[in-house]
């Protein structure tokens, strides 16, 4: 254990300096640069508001918090996994030339598009600031859910990145059970909406737990009870031990796949 | 503790399947057919040796021998099938230079990465910044992505970067044949002060006058097994008479 973060921490500054560098590449040429990851959510925003509010007349109250929330917390787990799940395969240059303890690359996506939330998460402040929607004590408890996601996250991308080194038709499969899964995370309707045996199933989707608590923070203005607290950090902390387990047992294959 | 690197009993196989499996459908259509069998390779047989510190240890043998396998298991970058490698110290394998180069950064943003997968820390390729730049003629073309570098410009600077930590092992694989003529006396004497400072270096090339004239002990590998070892001159002549 100790030689694990001993070689954590000797890697520590690789680790910050690439999620530096991809954020670096990833405005390198476009001219608004950062504000890019303020103004997509916000531009997304009002195109689904607009479709939402007229086209299907949707009445939940203040919707474009509603959706963002929501939004805000699926598309860091599709992008952190999707990110991750090449990331082994990506820098295979690297791995057959250097040693680098390999877990160093999904992490790093992973925290790339944590950091990448946080930007779209100034966007759901400015929203709510312009709407009036009172910001209350309850808000600042925001890094709960987050901690959860990102630790739920980061054990998905750590099987996805092992599993796709030994067979590429993951990436695909994946790209079709995101499909799915966005239509059963309550980001844009309400769950009033879903008939009862459907909701049964979504509650299995860990997804769906962590937007609740967000927006029982955000919007509900209370802190989830100890019970929800459990169901969350259950769904975290199983998902990043399996994660860890599979990639562990793999990762001395990957060098003959890559 | 006299022993810089321990290799006892490694032997590397690999699963040399005909064709690349890497679908799902072609692993099951395979499965059902029931030849999903890999005719195994094996790249080192067996090999054992120890390396003193502050010696050179040059590993010779043909293409295919089992040379660059070998120093990648003794790099940790390949696990033994069995057997293992201890490294008692730091390591700086040259195995390939530049490797870990990002073609969008610049050399500056790149010196810094490159660092970083060394494992060292921002303080310590601070300090050493100038030295790297200097060593590698590249000051007018700090601020340039890598991509417009000539190949000869990528190499010079990952030596650069490679060689200036004084690790305790140094790994070099045919590098010293990169670069011009100038450049390449250049890295022979980084490679001798390094030597003189009490590295351990271990040397694979095709050139057998350069490694008759840095080596102490030679390693003659045919086919992934240890053919000859021992003192230079020995193994060299052994050598060329073989071939």
């Amino acid at each position: 254990m100790k030689q694990y973060l001993t070689n954590f921490l000797k890697y520590k500054s690789l680790l910050w300096n690439l999620v530096v560098r991809d954020l670096k590449i990833k405005y390198r040429r476009s001219v608004l640069g950062f504000a890019w990851s303020i103004l997509n959510p916000l531009l997304m925003m009002i195109v689904i508001t607009a479709v939402f509010q007229n086209l299907f007349r949707t009445n939940i109250e203040n919707f474009p918090i509603y959706y963002l929330t929501g939004y805000l917390f699926f598309s860091f787990v599709t992008e952190s996994t999707n990110l991750a799940m090449t990331s082994i395969i990506g820098s295979a240059s690297l791995i057959k030339k250097v040693y680098i303890p390999k877990y160093i690359f999904p992490l790093e996506k992973c925290i790339f598009s944590f950091v990448n939330m946080l930007f779209s998460f100034i966007a759901t402040i400015i929203v709510m600031l312009v709407l009036k929607v009172p910001i209350t004590p309850t808000f600042f408890a925001f890094p709960i859910p987050m901690l959860y996601l990102f630790v739920f996250s980061v054990g998905l991308s750590f099987f996805l990145a092992a599993a796709n080194v030994f067979f590429r038709d993951v990436a695909h499969l994946y790209s079709v059970f995101t499909t799915a899964w966005m239509y059963l995370t309550p980001i844009f309707y309400p769950m009033e909406m879903l008939p009862e045996f459907m909701v049964e199933v979504v509650t299995f989707n860990p997804l769906y737990h962590y937007i609740l608590y967000f927006r029982a923070l955000v919007l509900g203005n209370h802190i989830p009870d100890l019970r929800t607290n459990m169901i969350c950090i259950g769904f975290s902390v199983i998902m990043l031990i399996l994660g860890l387990i599979f990639f562990k047992k793999k990762q001395d294959k990957f060098i003959l796949y890559v | 503790m006299n022993t810089a690197v321990e290799v006892k009993n490694v032997t590397m196989k690999f699963n040399m399947s005909k064709e690349k499996i890497d679908s799902i459908k072609e692993y099951f259509v395979k499965l059902v057919k029931g030849n999903l069998l890999y005719t195994e390779f094996t790249a080192l047989d067996s090999v054992s040796f120890d390396v003193k510190k502050g010696e050179v240890f040059g590993i010779v043998g043909l293409n295919g021998s089992g040379k660059s396998t070998l120093l990648k298991v003794v790099s940790g970058i390949l696990k033994p099938s069995t057997g293992q490698a201890k490294v008692f110290g730091n390591i700086s394998p040259l195995i390939e230079l530049g490797a870990g180069f990002d073609p969008d950064l610049t050399a500056r943003e790149n010196i810094y990465l490159n660092g970083y997968v060394l494992g060292h820390t921002k303080k310590y390729i601070d300090e050493k910044f100038d030295s790297i730049v200097e060593f590698a003629e590249l000051e007018e073309f700090l601020d340039v992505p890598i991509k417009n570098f000539s190949s000869g410009m990528v190499a010079r600077l990952g030596f650069s970067i490679a060689t200036i930590v004084k690790p305790d092992i140094l790994i070099v694989d045919e590098i010293l044949s990169v670069g011009d003529y100038k450049f390449q006396e250049k890295c022979e004497k980084r490679i001798k002060e390094m030597m003189a400072g009490g590295t351990t270096v271990i040397i694979v090339s095709h050139s057998i006058t350069q490694i008759e004239r840095l080596c102490n002990t030679v390693l003659w590998l045919e086919k992934g097994k240890m053919k000859m070892i021992g003192d230079t001159n020995e193994v060299c002549n052994a050598y060329r008479n073989g071939n």
